[in-house]
């Protein structure tokens, strides 16, 4: 992966589409989304339903034109230039092969436009074919195949073409969970194998987190937050990324203290924790919300060591109380209630060092400052 | 479900059972005799035409014998007893027919064609519009449509006289316009309703690969569009050689077509010539539209 050149860059790209009847203002499907996709990643955009994210891929693709800004792919704008002209290649969602010609036609088509002589263009759809595991069925027309080998075409017929991009739109969405699971490993070894540049949307937070490189989540047209799974879901940057990746506890409260990029937040009038400073920049006495993810609390059963002589257990000390226990197999989960009245959830694996808690329970419940992370509310 | 089928949880009263069950007998028999009568009702006149175009008597209605010898007078050109059937003429219509029909469903496939795409996949002001006034020429009576083209025909030959000095006289060209104004609504809603059952994706998928907005125009959507063009076409030519009204209003001296030769001949009385000539007529045409609606109704 080269981190230096964007393959594919968006400026300040708007997309908005006319207004029809009984809407009063303009519809932004895309808007002001910024990004740098580089070469040979694995990018994925991911949000939820309506979020722009197809649309910003039809920008790519040129079956839409931007509103405003700009798109370069390999340092070319790419005002102006019509789909067919463009050195990207689309997976679409419902697949979009041709009905009237076999297996074969489909994936020799983009080479016949390329005008690649007809021999070649047999053997390299052949080994495109190869490529996705489908080498026996080229006679055969779209309809007869299932909706997993259409899906294979489909690769195999936008592959054949060595595209510098190749954009996927929600490409499994229509396939069963096992099926699903083993294209997306198939879809991650052939994009390392052939160094392609993969822009893939999806709005299945866990698929994006197993297979991208890097992710832009994104809501309401804007991009929320790019980054690493690793970054996104560890370091969520607002409430709308914590919530749709993974599952997060807000804790609802107002900002009294900052030090060292460490805030305290009071919940209410006996409860304070600490979390650290996300992106934003709140000031004391804001309303903020605390982002903890399940299985960053820990709970102690222990409630008489907090305050008894300053053990320092962790950096934030509460006591709560069990109010519903689940156990799970490899790991348990509790809701928890702290302070005055905030449920908090927790998982706990089951490593086999804690006796199981019981609802009633009196626990201590901590968590590392940094895994929590104070956000605008 | 087994078990459930034996253990009923009522007895229903058997009298009751019983009366129900006439009322749904008579019900069932009612939903039979109804488009029994109705299509009997309909199609009566057409098989009497049938049948007493075999029938032997001549200027009678009774039957007198089976006879193919009227479908051979047609073609043979012999004028039989009553010199009232001319081949020569019927030929002429005929050709005038097939002259029309075919240059008029050319003409009229092309731009129904054109202008079912643009309406299914154009965006501009007023398409509502243009797409509800596309059914106006199905759905305006024949007459006004006839009259209202000879009016704007001699409005046109009259104004283009006035400046030219040439003088133009309606014929099979004025025909073959008149008919290509109705077909063209005929072509355009049939080929719409096969393109919006379209994927739109598979163009996109096309430029996607490569393919110019032509190359996309002649490698997919026209193939898919294609049973649908046919099937417009079909319909397109059985109307234009069906057509009467409009035909009439607008042919000149000596454009005779298939109708109007038929009309012509029972000013002076039936002949069975007529009815063995009206028979072929109708099987040609059903055989048309039938193919047609084949083709419409053909999946991919």
């Amino acid at each position: 992966m080269n981190t230096t050149l964007a393959k594919v860059k968006l400026i300040e790209v708007i997309k908005e589409f006319p207004l029809r009847r009984g809407e009063t203002e303009a519809v932004r499907a895309v808007n002001r989304v910024s990004m740098e996709i580089y070469d040979g990643e694995f990018f994925a955009m991911l949000g939820p339903s309506g979020c722009g994210k197809t649309t910003t891929l039809r920008l790519i693709a040129g079956f839409e034109q931007p509103s405003s800004g700009q798109i370069l792919i390999d340092q070319q704008p790419m005002q102006g230039i019509p789909a067919f002209q463009r050195p990207v290649n689309t997976v679409f969602q419902d697949y979009a092969l041709f009905p009237h010609m076999s297996v074969l036609q489909n994936v020799m088509f983009g080479l016949e436009m390329a005008k690649v002589p007809r021999k070649e263009a047999e053997s390299r759809a052949r080994e495109a074919l190869a490529l996705v595991r489908l080498p026996n069925a080229m006679n055969r027309k779209p309809r007869e195949l299932s909706g997993g080998q259409q899906q294979r075409v489909a690769l195999a017929r936008a592959l054949v073409k060595r595209p510098s991009v190749l954009l996927l739109d929600e490409p499994l969405g229509a396939l069963d969970l096992k099926l699903r699971r083993e294209m997306q490993q198939e879809l991650k070894t052939m994009q390392a194998e052939l160094g392609i540049t993969f822009v893939f949307v999806t709005h299945d937070q866990e698929e994006a987190l197993t297979m991208a490189n890097r992710i832009a989540v994104m809501n309401a047209g804007e991009v929320l937050q790019i980054g690493t799974p690793h970054q996104i879901y560890e370091t969520p940057s607002t409430r709308f990324v914590a919530d749709f990746i993974g599952e997060t506890n807000f804790l609802d409260g107002q900002l009294i203290a900052i030090q060292d990029r460490v805030g305290r937040v009071q919940l209410d009038s006996e409860t304070t924790v600490e979390a650290t400073l996300g992106s934003d920049q709140p000031t004391i006495g804001q309303k903020v919300t605390v982002a903890i993810r399940p299985e960053k609390v820990a709970l102690h059963a222990q409630p008489e060591l907090v305050g008894a002589g300053g053990v320092a257990v962790a950096e934030t000390g509460l006591i709560g109380r069990v109010e519903s226990a689940q156990y799970l197999g490899t790991d348990s989960r509790y809701t928890v209630k702290i302070g005055q009245n905030t449920p908090i959830s927790v998982r706990v694996q089951n490593t086999g060092e804690m006796t199981p808690l019981s609802s009633g329970d009196t626990v201590q419940v901590s968590w590392d400052t940094r895994h929590a992370r104070i956000l605008l509310h | 479900m087994a078990t459930l089928t034996q253990t009923p949880t009522f007895t229903p009263d058997s009298r009751s059972l019983q009366g129900s069950l006439l009322i749904r007998r008579i019900g069932k028999a009612i939903l039979w005799i109804t488009p029994v009568f109705s299509y009997l009702f309909l199609w009566a006149p057409i098989l009497l035409l049938i049948l007493f175009s075999f029938n032997a008597g001549r200027g009678t209605f009774a039957w007198r014998g089976f006879t193919t010898q009227w479908y051979s007078n047609i073609f043979s050109g012999t004028l039989g007893a009553e010199a009232r059937f001319s081949t020569e003429l019927m030929l002429n219509a005929l050709s005038n027919s097939l002259i029309v029909g075919v240059t008029s469903t050319l003409i009229a496939t092309v731009i129904g064609t054109m202008v079912a795409i643009s309406m299914t996949r154009g965006k501009f002001p007023g398409k509502r519009i243009l797409d509800g006034l596309l059914f106006l020429p199905v759905v305006i009576p024949e007459i006004t449509q006839g009259v209202s083209l000879a009016i704007f025909f001699r409005v046109i030959f009259e104004f283009i006289e006035s400046i030219t000095g040439a003088r133009i006289l309606p014929g099979v060209g004025t025909i073959i316009i008149g008919h290509v104004v109705f077909n063209v609504a005929f072509v355009a809603i049939i080929v719409r309703a096969r393109m919006s059952n379209m994927n739109p994706r598979l163009e996109e998928a096309a430029g996607d690969l490569g393919a110019t907005p032509w190359q996309t125009f002649y490698r997919v959507t026209l193939p898919l569009i294609m049973p649908g063009v046919i099937a417009g076409a079909l319909l397109a030519f059985t109307l234009s050689l069906d057509d009467f009204v409009v035909t009439f209003f607008n042919k000149g001296v000596g454009s005779d077509t298939l109708p109007i030769f038929v009309y012509g001949m029972l000013k002076t009385s039936v002949t069975p010539e007529v009815n063995a000539l009206s028979t072929l007529m109708l099987i040609f045409s059903t055989v048309l539209v039938g193919f047609s609606l084949f083709l419409q109704n053909r999946k991919d």
